[in-house]
């Protein structure tokens, strides 16, 4: 029975049908579906935010001429930016990358994980089916009772309770896909790989994992008391019929606190992977790293309320304190990425400029966020621009980059060619300066009160300039995706083959062909460190590094 | 899940990268791991509900408001329904038991009375939702009436799903598919019916006795 022949030859494998593709249990397939439906929704929410900016590109009302519609298009934005771009794509690298880096044959449950993944799309069109139902979700992404519970403010069609049922949807799926990947990296481990010689990737998607399980529910359960409230007559929520609005706040907040750090965790898993690799050195401090991670996971889950400070119902000094203190474990791998880069043999690649993108902008990030956690700075700036300026600096400048990190440095693995390294530099330079043309000005602009999720704002407050720079910045980011496109569609044809390892990998998914066969491997190196690959190169029989 | 552990074992038996060892052999099978881990998510999505029940209680007094003071009534048809769910929870485990030794007759015995118990309680849990909403308390009845249908709706929504997963295996057992080395499914399944007691078990303290 065990005789049949490994067929590695795996150029073919990616050249199968439709119906190979739409049944798939593959996780390198999956992994591959999950990042390009969240690069479609990528462009869906760009658009989304193009709209914004325009909108606010001067005073007064531009060419929308309702301010519903400007509702709807931040809270959408919003919504298919955080549920249907970040979270999957992320969920999509770790998919495609963290079987492959524990040398393992595909993830622990595969037709669990094909349903996961086949559940994105259904929701992302039943979230967008509001927009031609009569209205889409209005109320913000954080949709805040009583808002959302008046029907005429929060949304005049039935697109606040699509929303609710497309992210209870997402929530699942992202539910299913965290049991996968921990039993997966709990149980399908190749011998040798122990826990402390996993890849970095692997631990962020772990603790991530830890995330999604225990917090995701919550979300559900918040958004199933919010439904039950608006259709079936409830009274969780609703002030003026005895219920507790802040209640919402903190079931919600629960979740989407922990939801920040499953956001950024795989990201920075994934630049943890780049930059070694780019300035030939290991990772520094490993296991400070593997700490720092754990750490960022449980405080994650005792900092929710500093979101509602100005509720004045939370206990200020804890929340307070739990977040300042979270940016210690933050500090830490702050140090470890850049005294990985110190003295090492850097190659400029776009990956490793796109690691670097993230680690300049995730640093403006957290230390504007740190204002923030102090309570009367809080109380000044909540709700202005700068909570705007902060939270892009981090999803944006940290998240988005690793992502184009991770997708410079895997699609010569996923697709066995090489992007165009020019292109990649034009799209690196323009979206690093249309980020901060586009997010910068947004901190002055909070400091002086320009409040978010406002479609006008007075000719006379000084905002003018500020916000026509943000939009002219919000324009290069979008002019900055077309060298991607175009970079992908050429380099899938002509691109140059990239081979197994192009860029002398450490970690198992370079001991294979690019891109692997079904089942990853037939055979492995020996796992006697956290770099593999780079111990069998250089012949290393027990690791340099532990 | 349950597919999942066939098509493990059929992996590392007869695959071609049967020679790729990996730690999937010795320690918690990856069903039952799988299905401990949803339980936790099940525990996380239940402590929202309790959270927002607890919070409601705190903010009315009296609770329960006055015009229900004794309508929810320990001493009725729930504890008998109580009761039930408690037992199925027992055979159930009579059922995995029985596996555990190769005795299928005894498994399907069980399990079919383990079914019967769950459908049992699920006809009388909608039976006393009848009986509630002629004394009044109904969903749109308050934070009381609100708090106490989305927490025993959503418990006998899983007592439901339980009870579909259990037909499940049942249906696979009376095919023969289940054996005392093959039973991982029996085990996860078992499992949730065991969670779905325990929270039944809380709930009926803090609705009915608290």
């Amino acid at each position: 029975m065990a005789t049949t022949t490994l067929h590695p030859a795996a150029a073919t494998t990616y050249r199968s049908s439709l119906y190979e593709w739409l049944t798939t249990t593959d996780h390198k397939k999956i992994g591959i579906l999950y990042i390009v439906n969240s690069l479609l929704f990528f462009f869906v929410g760009g658009i989304l935010a193009l709209v914004v900016r325009a909108e606010l590109a001067a005073p007064g009302l531009q060419f929308l001429t309702d301010e519903s519609i400007y509702n709807q298009a931040f809270t959408m934005h919003a919504s298919v930016m955080l549920f249907l771009f970040v979270i999957p794509i992320l969920a999509g690298f770790g998919n495609y990358a963290v079987p492959l880096m524990i040398g393992a044959p595909d993830m622990a449950f595969p037709r669990i994980n094909a349903m996961s993944f086949w559940m994105l799309p259904l929701a992302g069109i039943i979230l967008m089916s509001g927009f031609v139902l009569g209205g889409a979700a209005a109320a913000g992404w954080t949709s805040y009772p009583p808002l959302t519970e008046d029907r005429v403010l929060g949304s005049t069609g039935p697109g606040q309770d699509l929303w609710i049922t497309g992210v209870i949807l997402i929530g699942t799926s992202s539910i299913l896909g965290a049991i996968n990947f921990l039993v997966t990296i709990f149980k399908m481990r190749a011998p040798g790989m122990t826990l402390f010689r996993m890849p970095i990737m692997a631990w962020t998607v772990l603790v991530t994992s830890v995330l999604v399980l225990m917090a995701t529910p919550v979300i559900t359960s918040a958004l199933i008391m919010l439904f039950i409230d608006r259709n079936l007559g409830g009274h969780f929520f609703d002030p003026s019929t005895g219920g507790n609005a802040v209640l919402y706040q903190n079931v919600f907040w629960f979740y989407s606190h922990p939801a920040v750090y499953v956001m950024v965790l795989p990201a920075m898993g994934i630049i943890s992977e780049v930059l070694p690799v780019f300035s030939r050195k290991p990772l520094f401090g490993y296991k400070a790293f593997v700490f720092a991670t754990a750490g960022i996971g449980a405080l994650g889950f005792s900092v929710w309320a500093h979101h509602m400070f100005t509720t004045g119902a939370v206990f200020l000094p804890f929340f307070s304190l739990m977040t300042f203190l979270i940016a210690v474990p933050t500090g830490v791998k702050m140090f470890n990425w850049i005294f990985t880069l110190v003295r090492g043999q850097l190659t400029f690649s776009t990956p490793l400029l796109f690691a670097l993108g993230f680690l300049s902008m995730f640093l403006i990030g957290g230390i504007n966020g740190a204002f923030s956690a102090s309570v009367p700075v809080d109380y000044a700036i909540h709700d202005t621009y700068w909570v705007v300026a902060h939270l892009h600096y981090v999803l944006f400048g940290g998240s988005a980059f690793g992502v184009f990190a991770g997708l410079y440095y895997w699609f010569p693995k996923m697709t066995g060619r090489m992007l165009d390294e020019t292109l990649g530099k034009i799209q690196f330079v323009l979206m690093f300066i249309g980020f901060n043309l586009t997010f910068f000005p947004m901190h002055a602009l909070g400091l002086q009160g320009m409040p978010r999720r406002i479609a006008d704002y007075a000719s006379g407050a000084g905002w003018n300039d500020l916000n026509m720079a943000a939009t002219i910045g919000g324009f290069i980011i979008g002019i900055s995706m077309l060298p991607f496109l175009w970079n992908v569609l050429v380099s899938l044809r002509s691109g140059a083959v990239a081979g197994d390892d192009p860029w002398e990998g450490n970690t198992l998914e370079w001991a294979t062909t690019s891109p692997p066969p079904p089942y990853n491997f037939d055979r492995l190196p020996d796992i006697r460190s956290e770099r593999p690959v780079f111990d069998q190169r250089h012949g290393h029989g027990a690791g340099g590094h532990k | 899940m349950t597919a999942d552990s066939h098509a493990l074992v059929v992996s590392e038996e007869h695959s071609p990268v049967a020679g790729l060892a990996h730690d999937a052999r010795g320690g918690i099978s990856n069903p039952i791991l799988g299905m401990l881990l949803f339980i936790t998510s099940e525990v996380m999505f239940f402590a929202g509900l309790f959270g927002a029940y607890f919070s409601a209680r705190a903010q009315h007094t009296p609770w329960p408001p006055e015009e229900f003071a004794h309508t929810l009534n320990p001493l009725s048809l729930i504890l008998v329904a109580t009761v039930i769910l408690v037992l199925s929870s027992v055979t159930c485990q009579m059922a995995v038991n029985a596996i555990r030794r190769d005795d299928r007759a005894g498994f399907l015995r069980n399990m079919s009375v383990t079914v019967i118990l769950g459908v049992v309680f699920l006809l009388m849990q909608a039976y006393d939702y009848l009986l509630l909403a002629d004394e009044g308390l109904t969903l749109a009845a308050g934070s009381f009436g609100t708090t106490y249908y989305t927490l025993t709706g959503f418990h006998g929504a899983h007592v439901f799903g339980g009870v579909l997963m259990l037909g499940v295996i049942l249906y696979r057992g009376m095919a023969g598919q289940f054996s005392s080395r093959h039973h991982d499914a029996v085990e996860a399944a078992s499992l949730y019916w065991h969670f779905v007691d325990v929270v039944w078990i809380v709930l009926f303290s803090v609705l009915y006795l608290l």
